[in-house]
């Protein structure tokens, strides 16, 4: 049995949703809006003679169906970044706001970091961690192309993340005591990916999944305890395992105070699974949203939104 | 005290203030970038700036208090302690935008080649030393990167990494 299958059962259509997961996928690139507009880099990709479509739910994602995105001027000035259609999502969910104090609990290589600091027209103070120091420098190149400058690049476990180093108890007027908001975009299995990475199989096991879940429940976690109540934690993946997905929120609703809230999404997918294999979840995990293939042409995803304080 | 290359300090405000030696000021910083690219000085005001490393400088738009041990804070700005200060590709592209002096404009072909990096011989008759190298793209003059004009020639200095062959137009 292949992880596809495992999902059938799952899913609305799984004739629909094999056909997806065959084909492959458009490049699709983000405007950056540190630098740019979105008519610059459309009028810039015209003089080139480089095809796009504008996706229908964002302006700013495009898909570039002739092209890979690394050899043209709005490139070369960080105006464009290529980053898969379905993972602009986690970071608009978050949605912060200029000055917020945002923590990225798994930046690299940085697509939704650099997309976060966007949306926060470059101000106020966004962590970007990774545990992994050769990813990180892809993280920081990608920061550095983009133009991004109130990025602080930490490299730590981020299920035990302190607070510390950022003047945390030091009653500094620039301290940070707790995050307005945190993403945590975890490592996964991947299987969401699987039509632009078409070996994402090769290492998927059972076991890989289990293990991976434990990380995964240690660093929502640690988010929720970092975040100020009333502040706003986002889960995501891209992958379709309940055990990573909806058991991870069950698993941290219970063990922290925190409660997930309803996401407004410009993307079509399905609710939250409450039951899997004989476990039950948290009823309210039907909030989240699972993307399969099919619903949008994209990758596979997962996302949650919580909100942080009894 | 001396330098610490493992951290981020934030640099003194003025000269006066320096405790570090060597260490550049952000007045010296910012005076930097206004004499010798005439960019407003108030494009500067809401930043702070750090140092980590012998003499490599960093702009953040937000504070800390110093030191700061992390792998990056801000974006890296300019490289002191060296004969003459050098401005990095990444902070000309983001803030070169707004330069009046020492901005050199490339014609299609000869941008093409700077970003390929390869050297370039253009009329030029004003300053040598590191200029902001730029093309038209989109109606706006818009920088690329920074070369070193000495000796009646434009070295390309783009990074390895942001080097690329773009294809003239079909």
């Amino acid at each position: 049995m292949t992880p596809l299958e495992r999902y059938e059962s799952l899913v609305d259509d799984a004739t629909a949703f094999r056909a997806a997961c065959d084909r492959p996928l458009p490049a699709v690139v983000r405007v950056n809006t540190i630098k740019t507009t979105v008519d610059r880099v459309l009028e810039a990709l015209d003089a080139e003679g480089i095809a796009h479509e504008r996706t229908d739910w964002h302006p700013g994602v495009l898909r570039l169906p002739e092209d890979s995105p690394g050899r043209n001027w709005p490139h070369a000035h960080g105006w464009i970044h290529g980053q898969e259609e379905v993972s602009n999502l986690p970071a608009l969910v978050l949605d912060p706001d200029p000055g917020d104090r945002v923590w990225d609990a798994c930046a690299a290589p940085g697509s939704k970091t650099t997309q976060l600091a966007a949306l926060m027209d470059d101000r106020g103070l966004l962590v970007g961690n990774d545990n992994n120091l050769g990813r990180l420098s892809a993280l920081r190149h990608n920061a550095e192309r983009l133009g991004v400058t109130n990025l602080v690049v930490t490299n730590r476990d981020a299920r035990n993340f302190s607070l510390k180093p950022l003047g945390e108890d030091s009653g500094h007027p620039n301290a940070v005591d707790a995050f307005d908001r945190a993403l945590v975009d975890a490592p996964c299995s991947c299987e969401g990916t699987i039509r632009k990475n078409p070996d994402a199989f090769d290492t998927w096991s059972l076991d890989h999944v289990h293990s991976v879940a434990g990380v995964q429940k240690g660093i929502l976690r640690r988010a929720v305890q970092a975040t100020r109540p009333g502040g706003t934690v986002v889960y995501s993946t891209c992958t379709f395992a309940p055990e990573e997905n909806e058991a991870v929120l069950d698993h941290v609703l219970a063990a922290e105070e925190c409660r997930l809230v309803d996401l407004d999404a410009p993307l079509d997918g399905v609710p939250g699974v409450t039951e899997w294999e004989g476990e039950s979840y948290d009823p309210s995990v039907e909030k989240a949203l699972r993307i399969y293939p099919h619903h949008n042409d994209t990758g596979g995803f997962f996302c949650a939104k919580l909100e942080v304080g009894g | 005290m001396t330098n610490d290359g493992q951290r981020f300090d934030r640099l003194p405000a003025t000269a006066a203030e320096r405790e570090v030696a060597g260490r550049a000021s952000r007045a010296e910083v910012i005076d930097w970038w206004v004499d010798r690219f005439g960019i407003d000085r108030e494009a500067f005001a809401d930043y702070t700036f750090w140092e980590k490393g012998a003499g490599k400088i960093w702009i953040f738009a937000a504070d800390l208090p110093t030191p700061v041990d992390a792998e990056g804070v801000g974006m890296t700005f300019l490289r002191t302690r060296q004969e003459h200060w050098k401005p990095t590709t990444n902070a000309v592209q983001r803030f070169g935008g707004a330069a009046t002096r020492n901005v050199i404009e490339l014609d299609a072909d000869g941008a093409r080649t700077f970003l390929a990096g390869e050297d370039l011989d253009p009329e030029w008759d004003c300053d040598w030393g590191y200029l902001i190298v730029a093309h038209r793209i989109a109606g706006e003059r818009e920088p690329i990167g920074v070369g070193l004009y000495v000796h009646d020639e434009l070295r390309s200095v783009i990074p390895k990494g942001r080097r690329a062959s773009v294809s003239p137009p079909e």
